[in-house]
């Protein structure tokens, strides 16, 4: 019985010991920098944001010289003539433009690699992943230079063939496409390697079931792919939300602060940013801000529930 | 003895303290090529003042106006002294954050005369507080490529007699050479609409901060009848500025002439188009209109640190007669200072126009520039009216309805 006795006396208290710092605060302190960062550079904006929504300020008159206003600034942009309108509107319609044809290209493409592509996999995303991590700036001086008018490479291959020039960025309902070209072509792979990676969630044994079963490669993809991939279209969708929303550096570069010909690509963060910074009413720009947030709380929310109702159901 | 003893004393003393407060550091934060300007005339400002180092720091103009608007919100890093461009100064005066120079221990008022008059309206705010000295002004100025007029047979002065003279010379001109009259339409918008302004009158607000944009404003409906005449008639070659296709049109001549200030020569010689040297003219601008188009400022901030210093480089660098051409001669800077404006180098004539002696032209256009009023929701009025601008241009939309328009909506968001 005596080799049930503790092997190791219990540590004397109140002694300083590396072991009992380790485990009551070293937790603490290692997790800490994020904290503190969060606290500095995550929260205080937040709710300074909410703050300065409800007050008229010019930051040029400096801290503290801020007009309580109530609603006004909230009143102001919901008002129907308002700009928060149209920019909100352009920044919904570009979304759609590059959203929508990212998924339909990027499912099918990643079932394709999964499917067939396998040994050249881990080449084909890296390309694929490419357009993601390469400088907005870079990306949009190189599609400047493809959209020019007169000395672009699309006008130059339109005029081979006899077609005349285009207006990429110059004729109003066209640069909305323009833009959404950039922004699908930089997030396609992206959520390729996101279903890449949901795909490759989904085990071999089902689809050599189905194959016994003789099922054909397209009844595969809609039968088991599509709804075994719910929750990783759900993750893509809400991501695909998301970034569309706030999209800002691709038209902000590529057809400038005021989003260009006819201000249609002028979306809802360059408008924010425009009334904040350019007009320096900041109160305005925050309220428009909380509002932008609001919309991508509901649209996610409508991604979820459409989500969750199809899922209940399978 | 004792007399001679603390004289001494009192001699020594006074030695180390004015030393010690010379040796510093004056923080300047400009833009570029502004610094250009300053750097050019630092081996004379490092001549006068040894122990006075000037650290400039350089931002592209857009990063330095958000970085100076950052800063005076906080005042946290502000520098000590603060260039301001023209299309900020009105902001920038209408906030709190820097120094009123008609005070002590500026007393600017006794300088003001000094200056290119319009300047100093630029940067008074509505409080009548003056908030930067200016050092460069842009004159407003019609460039013209005369080959190609020449080519047309289009005679300068009769076209820019009135806008309809204008606008049948580029009729002329697109059938004769194939060159288009302009870049966009929009350009004779924005020189029409800041032409010929009533005293009391801003671009789009007057001093008493009324909106003046709207359908009834025969400045307004004028602008962009003229806009729209221009591309119907497929007058304009449809291309933005600073775009490459601008500096394309400049160096193959596609575009016969350009609305601008007087600092674009100095861009076009130096790396828009140097191989057009010789071919450009200039003239007044139409219906004997003068604008100013462009303009630096500097400013102290009230929280700054060296401002006695800062106040002294100001002074240096605007009211210095030698700085201010080395600026222009080296940088295209045109002098704010109105004696600058007199030394022979304004009688030569400039080898990029020909030999035409353009510097006295812009300098008669600059001293019969009224003063604009500026308006804090200039920016906002800007953007709104340019997006119906396109609206009427691209889309066809009614003149009357989209001045409306532009009305209703700017006067949402001046408040």
């Amino acid at each position: 019985m005596q080799k049930h006795l503790p092997l190791t006396p219990s540590p004397p208290r109140r002694r300083w010991s590396y072991d009992r710092f380790q485990q009551r605060f070293a937790p603490y302190i290692f997790t800490s920098p994020f904290f503190i960062l969060f606290l500095i550079f995550g929260l205080f904006p937040l709710a300074f944001s909410l703050f300065l929504a409800f007050h008229l300020w010019n930051p040029l008159d400096g801290l503290g010289n801020w007009q309580y206003v109530g609603w006004e600034n909230f009143a102001l942009a919901l008002g129907a003539e308002d700009q928060f309108w149209v920019a909100l509107k352009n920044t919904v319609w570009i979304g759609l433009l590059a959203g929508i044809p990212q998924h339909l290209v990027a499912l099918p493409l990643a079932f394709i690699i999964n499917q067939s592509l396998r040994r050249w996999q881990g080449g084909i995303s890296t390309i694929l992943f490419l357009p993601y991590i390469t400088n907005a700036v870079a990306i949009t001086i190189v599609f400047g230079m493809l959209y020019s008018e007169n000395l672009g490479l699309l006008n130059y291959a339109l005029s081979v063939v006899g077609l005349g020039p285009v207006r990429w960025l110059a004729q109003p309902d066209l640069v909305p496409v323009s833009v959404a070209v950039v922004v699908f072509w930089r997030y396609v792979g992206w959520n390729v390697i996101l279903y890449l990676s949901g795909l490759q969630a989904i085990s071999e044994d089902v689809y050599e079931a189905a194959t016994v079963d003789g099922a054909t490669k397209v009844q595969k993809f809609f039968f088991i792919t599509l709804p075994l991939l719910r929750p990783m279209m759900f993750y893509a969708f809400t991501l695909t939300i998301v970034g569309n929303m706030q999209l800002f550096e691709e038209p902000f570069i590529m057809v400038g602060q005021a989003g260009g010909s006819g201000g249609t690509a002028l979306t809802s963060a360059m408008h924010i940013y425009n009334v904040a910074f350019r007009d320096l009413d900041m109160g305005y720009g925050s309220a428009m801000a909380w509002l932008l947030f609001l919309a991508i709380f509901v649209l996610s929310m409508i991604n979820n529930f459409l989500f969750s109702r199809d899922g209940g159901r399978s | 003895m004792k007399k001679i003893a603390t004289l001494a004393l009192v001699t020594a003393l006074l030695a180390t303290t004015a030393h010690a407060q010379e040796k510093m550091t004056l923080n300047v934060a400009v833009f570029p090529s502004l610094d250009s300007s300053i750097k050019a005339i630092l081996p004379a400002w490092n001549k006068k003042y040894p122990n006075v180092a000037i650290k400039l720091q350089t931002q592209e103009i857009g990063d330095h106006h958000t970085a100076m608007t950052t800063a005076l919100a906080t005042g946290q890093g502000l520098p000590d002294v603060m260039a301001v461009e023209i299309g900020w100064v009105g902001k920038f005066a209408e906030g709190k954050g820097l120094e009123d120079m008609n005070k002590a221990p500026y007393n600017a008022a006794q300088y003001k005369k000094l200056f290119t008059p319009f300047t100093i309206a630029q940067a008074t705010s509505a409080d009548k507080r003056f908030v930067g000295m200016p050092t460069d002004i842009g004159p407003g100025t019609f460039l013209y490529r005369k080959d190609i007029l020449d080519k047309a047979g289009v005679k300068p002065e009769t076209m820019m007699k009135d806008w309809d003279s204008y606008i049948a010379a580029g009729k002329v001109i697109k059938a004769k050479t194939g060159a288009s009259l302009i870049n966009a339409a929009g350009g004779i918008y924005g020189v029409v609409s800041r032409t010929n302004l009533k005293p009391g009158e801003g671009i789009y607000f007057d001093s008493k901060n009324n909106l003046l944009v709207g359908p009834d404003n025969a400045r307004f409906v004028r602008a962009f009848t003229l806009a729209k005449q221009v591309r119907d008639a497929g007058l304009d070659a449809k291309i933005g500025e600073w775009s490459n296709e601008w500096y394309d049109a400049f160096k193959k001549g596609t575009v016969a002439t350009q609305f601008s200030g007087a600092w674009l020569t100095g861009a076009l010689q130096n790396w828009m188009a140097p191989d057009t040297k010789g071919l450009w003219r200039v003239q007044n601008l139409p219906e004997g209109g003068y604008a100013s188009w462009g303009g630096t400022f500097y400013a102290i901030p009230t929280a700054a640190k060296n401002k006695a210093m800062a106040w002294e480089f100001i002074k240096f660098m605007t009211l210095n007669q030698e700085a201010q051409l080395k600026a222009f001669t080296d940088n295209g800077a045109f002098p704010a200072l109105l004696t600058a404006q007199n030394d022979t180098i304004f009688s030569q004539g400039v080898p990029f126009l020909g030999d035409q002696k353009a510097r006295v032209l812009w300098r008669d256009a600059a001293r019969k520039t009224q003063p604009i009023d500026v308006n804090k929701y200039d920016s906002v009025a800007d953007q709104i009216v340019n997006t119906e601008l396109t609206n009427v241009l691209e889309q066809g939309k009614d003149i009357k309805k989209a001045l409306a328009d532009a009305r209703t909506q700017i006067l949402r968001r001046a408040r």
